[in-house]
């Protein structure tokens, strides 16, 4: 779409400003010199051509990914069913009565201004809002058919994963950090020969495998933050979850980190469904096949990628996006 | 020069003055270890390293040392402080194993079981365990426990069989060291709650969000991750335990012997000194010279024990901070 | 929850809190034993604590008369008469004066230098090591020490001279000045953290106005960390009331307080005394009387004053308090 005559989102764009402000500089300066009395002062400087020394370079050419995305065909089966879910804290309701679908194949953008309630839906699902003193919800969640209350709660955040904000490896080595959850949920303690093929496995799905693979044993926290945020993701799917809900996982990134990560949901997607909450409009652009929009915990607008991103049918949906407000 | 003195400090002026009165804290310390040395030091002129071993009864031993006049010769030193130095480690040892798995799984207890009153109950009990005064619980000891054990936990046949030896009490082994566990205890709970709590929130959170049940979380991260307090604790406990010496002198029976393990149930019931204890016993007959050494040469093992100690406790660390953050 | 009714939740539905969790029956047995030891472990030393206070309160009210708070001791063979302890009581108050006289401004100088100007850092960092020394020692060391060091013919003023020509060494100074170094580290300590947490524009405020250095402490530091210092003063207190090892090595425990010539104050000082420890010490079946009476009055007064101490720490207990060890270690 276009707005104003510049293409949005065109590697063009950089290149057609700079001329553009050339252009006009030239016009300023030729008119300045004509003038005879002097009013601009006698010497003017000469005009420097902005140039950039390189083009940004984009996540993945877009469109190359527009054709992954269509070549996997339709969602998988649904995994979470959100039905008329309520969340509230105390007596403040940070959820209002939400419906959602998710699917695996798929990405769901949660996005929204700070404090619409996308981070407090985004930890009900694995039922982590229970941490919280004062927690209450209604409505339904349904696991593969199955209402997550009723499923014990160390069973279900195996099954449903979650990725933080900040990167939080434990103070172990890499291999603990990734065997870790393996290990907590076996029956009998399995010994290291075991679990390292699994291991391995996770930290190849987390793009990780081939800047680690020598130094399993090492701590941890040494990692740069990008390491540490795939490595937590590792850690996450490394006991095949089905579902993988990821906190604004790159606001604590550099961007590279950060480009890295989204290619990495890119390659998730196929065996799981993912959950991502984001205040980052471009991000969700790039990511997500899915978009709900929510607003001061209401679900305002919920469809596909090209619908909300596009021709969202809500006024505060277009207001959003546009960037109207923040 | 008074009126000198008593207007405003110019700040070089005060900071050498403050530098010197620190220096003072400093200098005495060092003071300490070297009077103490210098005081210890005819025991092993005449006796060399062998009073550090056995033979003999020690308790005969050091009473010939306070009566051997004022200037005794090499042979007044005679002195075989093993089963001193064998009580001492005995009562350190099992007080610690008692005290650590109790003062650890108390801390648990206090970040993840305790309900909110009784978290709030439980610090100021803490503090009021570690500030009673030792001869307080030396007290309970003698008046309490050691009649309750010599009179009702000690049977007639336990008594005979080791009576051609020592007597039993109910003064000894057992409740020295029970009562030490209980003195300790506090200290290291104190120090392992507080490094708990300083434990990042987020890493506690990710285990929680892998699905471990909280005490899991805890148990693998939490108490993970302060291993080296854990170290810490242990070793101000221990040196603690080995400094005691009121309590102990009041509890351990008093008699310079050496509890035999072999002797089963009867082991926790005999007799024993530290010496700690025995440098208060011998406190009346300072004034004999050879008495007064051997204190000192004591003292002095026990301040070289605590500084091992501390040093042993710093390299058990150094490993452990591997895996720690960076701060 | 008034808030959430008009929000069209499912109508019969009253809004959960917790659905299933994983609970006792599906830990690993080892879970499951460390849940039961926390639990006995935790409700155990509440119950030590318990008893410890109650035991001796019960014996304390027993034996314990007004009356004896304020009449001296006297040897006597039968416990009717043998009096109350004033001296000894007399004995603690002078030892703890003498030690927090000595200690508090050192230690508030040490920690004032360390924290304001600590120059040269290998010094500052070798008189932190020190007191950290000095706080790990048990008493018993120090009493030795102090011994040692008050037996030189050197320090002879600060206690009486035997026959022999022997210096004794043991005196009220003598033990006072041990005292202070027992106490020395719970102030500094305290001090020391105070003036760290002070922010730094509170400083520099008062540089910009043209105020030296020393005086800046002296006029808006010091009394910004009062707490602080009232905090450690009270840990050091408690630590010299609770004491037993230095006084009876080196305060030459006579039953009165035994001044050393008639000057006022030094024959105070140089003279001898006993205090409530080693009054109950001596009470007890392990020092010389078997008076077991007494001992528990002297033990039941003793315990009231350090809780009444842990009480005022709990209180006023600046910085660290919500901390364990931030108050007392």
């Amino acid at each position: 779409m276009s707005s104003g005559g510049f293409p949005i989102g065109s590697e063009d764009t950089t290149r057609i400003g700079a001329e553009h402000v050339d252009r006009e500089a030239r016009r300023l300066l030729s008119d300045a010199s004509d003038s005879s009395d002097g009013r601009l002062g006698s010497p003017v400087p000469p005009v420097r051509t902005i140039v950039l020394d390189r083009e940004p370079v984009p996540v993945r050419p877009v469109p190359e990914r527009e054709a992954v995305r269509r070549s996997l065909a339709a969602a998988g089966p649904q995994r979470l069913q959100v039905s008329n879910l309520s969340v509230a804290y105390g007596a403040k309701l940070a959820v209002k009565s939400v419906s959602l679908s998710i699917h695996e194949g798929e990405v769901l953008a949660l996005i929204g201004p700070s404090g619409c309630g996308k981070t407090s839906l985004l930890r009900t699902l694995n039922r982590l809002t229970e941490l919280t003193p004062g927690s209450a919800r209604s409505g339904e969640i349904l696991l593969d058919g199955t209402d997550i209350h009723e499923i014990e709660d160390t069973v279900l955040r195996s099954r449903v994963a979650m990725v933080f904000q900040q990167p939080n490896p434990f103070p172990m080595s890499i291999f603990d950090n990734v065997a870790f959850a393996l290990r907590e949920q076996a029956r009998k303690r399995p010994r290291r020969k075991e679990l390292e093929p699994q291991v391995l496995d996770a930290l190849r799905r987390a793009g990780l495998h081939d800047e680690v693979a020598e130094d399993l044993h090492k701590p941890a926290l040494r990692l740069s933050g990008g390491q540490q945020q795939r490595l937590c993701i590792a850690r996450a799917i490394a006991s095949r979850p089905e579902v993988l809900l990821m906190d604004e996982p790159c606001s604590a990134l550099d961007p590279i980190s950060t480009g890295v990560i989204e290619e990495l949901i890119h390659e998730l997607r196929r065996d799981l469904a993912v959950v991502i909450v984001t205040h980052n409009l471009a991000q969700a652009r790039r990511v997500a096949d899915k978009v709900a929009f929510m607003y001061l915990g209401d679900l305002i607008e919920y469809g596909t990628a090209e619908e909300v991103f596009e021709a969202p049918r809500a006024t505060r949906t277009r207001d959003y996006v546009m960037g109207t407000f923040g | 020069m008074i009126k000198r003195a008593l207007q405003p400090w110019p700040d070089s002026r005060a900071e050498r003055t403050l530098g010197a009165a620190s220096l003072l804290v400093g200098v005495c310390v060092v003071g300490m270890l070297v009077f103490v040395a210098v005081q210890a030091w005819p025991m092993f002129q005449h006796q060399g390293l062998s009073w550090l071993g056995s033979g003999g009864n020690v308790d005969s031993q050091l009473g010939n040392l306070e009566h051997a006049g004022a200037h005794p010769s090499a042979s007044g030193y005679y002195l075989r402080a093993w089963p001193l130095i064998y009580g001492t480690l005995l009562t350190t040892g099992i007080a610690l194993a008692l005290a650590l798995p109790t003062a650890l799984l108390s801390s648990i207890f206090i970040v993840e079981f305790a309900p909110a009153f009784l978290r709030r109950v439980m610090i100021p009990v803490i503090r009021l365990l570690a500030s009673v005064p030792s001869v307080i619980y030396g007290l309970i000891g003698i008046l309490v426990l050691v009649p309750f054990v010599g009179n009702d936990l000690i049977t007639a046949s336990e008594k005979t069989s080791v009576q051609n030896v020592v007597e039993l009490t109910g003064a000894g082994l057992g409740v020295a060291a029970l009562v030490l566990a209980v003195m300790i205890t506090p200290i290291m709970v104190a120090l392992i709650t507080d490094a708990l709590n300083t434990v990042p929130r987020a890493w506690r959170e990710g285990a929680v969000a892998l699905g471990l049940n909280p005490l899991r979380a805890t148990l693998a991260v939490s108490v993970r991750a302060i291993r080296p307090a854990i170290v810490a604790a242990a070793v101000l406990a221990t040196a603690r335990a080995l400094g005691e010496a009121v309590m102990l002198y009041m509890v351990a029976g008093s008699v310079g012997f050496a509890p035999k393990p072999v002797d089963g149930v009867t082991f926790f019931f005999e007799p024993l000194k530290t010496l700690a204890s025995s440098i208060v016993e011998s406190a009346e007959g300072l004034g004999a010279p050879a008495l007064h050494a051997a204190a000192y040469a004591f003292a002095l093992l026990l301040l070289f024990s605590a500084f091992t100690l501390s040093l042993a406790g710093y390299l058990v660390k150094l490993p452990l901070r591997k895996y720690e953050v960076r701060a | 929850m008034s808030a959430t009714a008009g929000t069209g939740l499912i109508a019969g539905r009253q809004p959960r809190r917790h659905g299933k969790r994983s609970s006792l029956r599906t830990w690993r047995w080892v879970d499951r034993l460390v849940f039961l030891g926390a639990w006995a472990a935790g409700l155990g030393l509440c119950l030590i604590a318990a008893g410890i206070v109650v035991y001796l309160a019960v014996r304390g009210i027993q034996y314990l008369k007004p009356s004896m708070l304020v009449s001296r001791p006297q040897a006597a063979t039968s416990q009717a008469g043998s009096g109350g302890f004033l001296d000894p009581i007399e004995g603690t108050a002078l030892l703890t004066a003498i030690g927090v006289v000595l200690a508090l401004p050192l230690s508030i100088a040490t920690a004032v230098w360390i924290v304001e100007y600590g120059r040269p850092s290998w010094l500052a960092r070798v008189v932190e090591s020190t007191i950290e020394i000095v706080a790990g020692t048990p008493d018993i060391l120090i009493a030795v020490f102090g011994l040692a060091l008050f037996q030189l013919h050197l320090m002879a003023p600060f206690s009486a001279t035997g026959e022999g020509g022997g210096v004794v060494g043991r005196s009220f100074i003598a033990a006072g000045a041990m005292m202070s170094l027992i106490a020395l580290p719970p102030i500094f300590t305290a001090t020391r953290d105070g003036l760290q947490a002070v922010p730094r524009h509170m400083r520099e405020a008062a540089f910009a106005l043209g105020k030296t250095r020393i005086a800046t402490i002296r006029r808006v530091l010091i009394p910004r960390v009062r707490a602080n210092i009232a905090t450690g003063v009270t840990l050091g207190v408690s630590r010299i009331i609770g004491d037993t090892a230095i006084v009876l090595l080196v305060l030459g425990g006579t039953l009165h307080i035994e001044t050393q010539s008639s000057t006022p104050v030094l024959g105070l000082l140089r003279g001898t005394g006993s205090t409530l420890t080693s009054y109950v010490f001596d009470n007890s079946p392990a020092g010389e009387g078997e008076a077991p009476q007494k001992a528990y009055a002297a033990a039941f007064v003793l315990l009231i004053l350090i809780l009444l101490l842990n009480a005022v720490v709990n209180r006023i207990g600046k910085g660290n308090a919500h901390t364990i060890t931030g108050a007392y270690v």
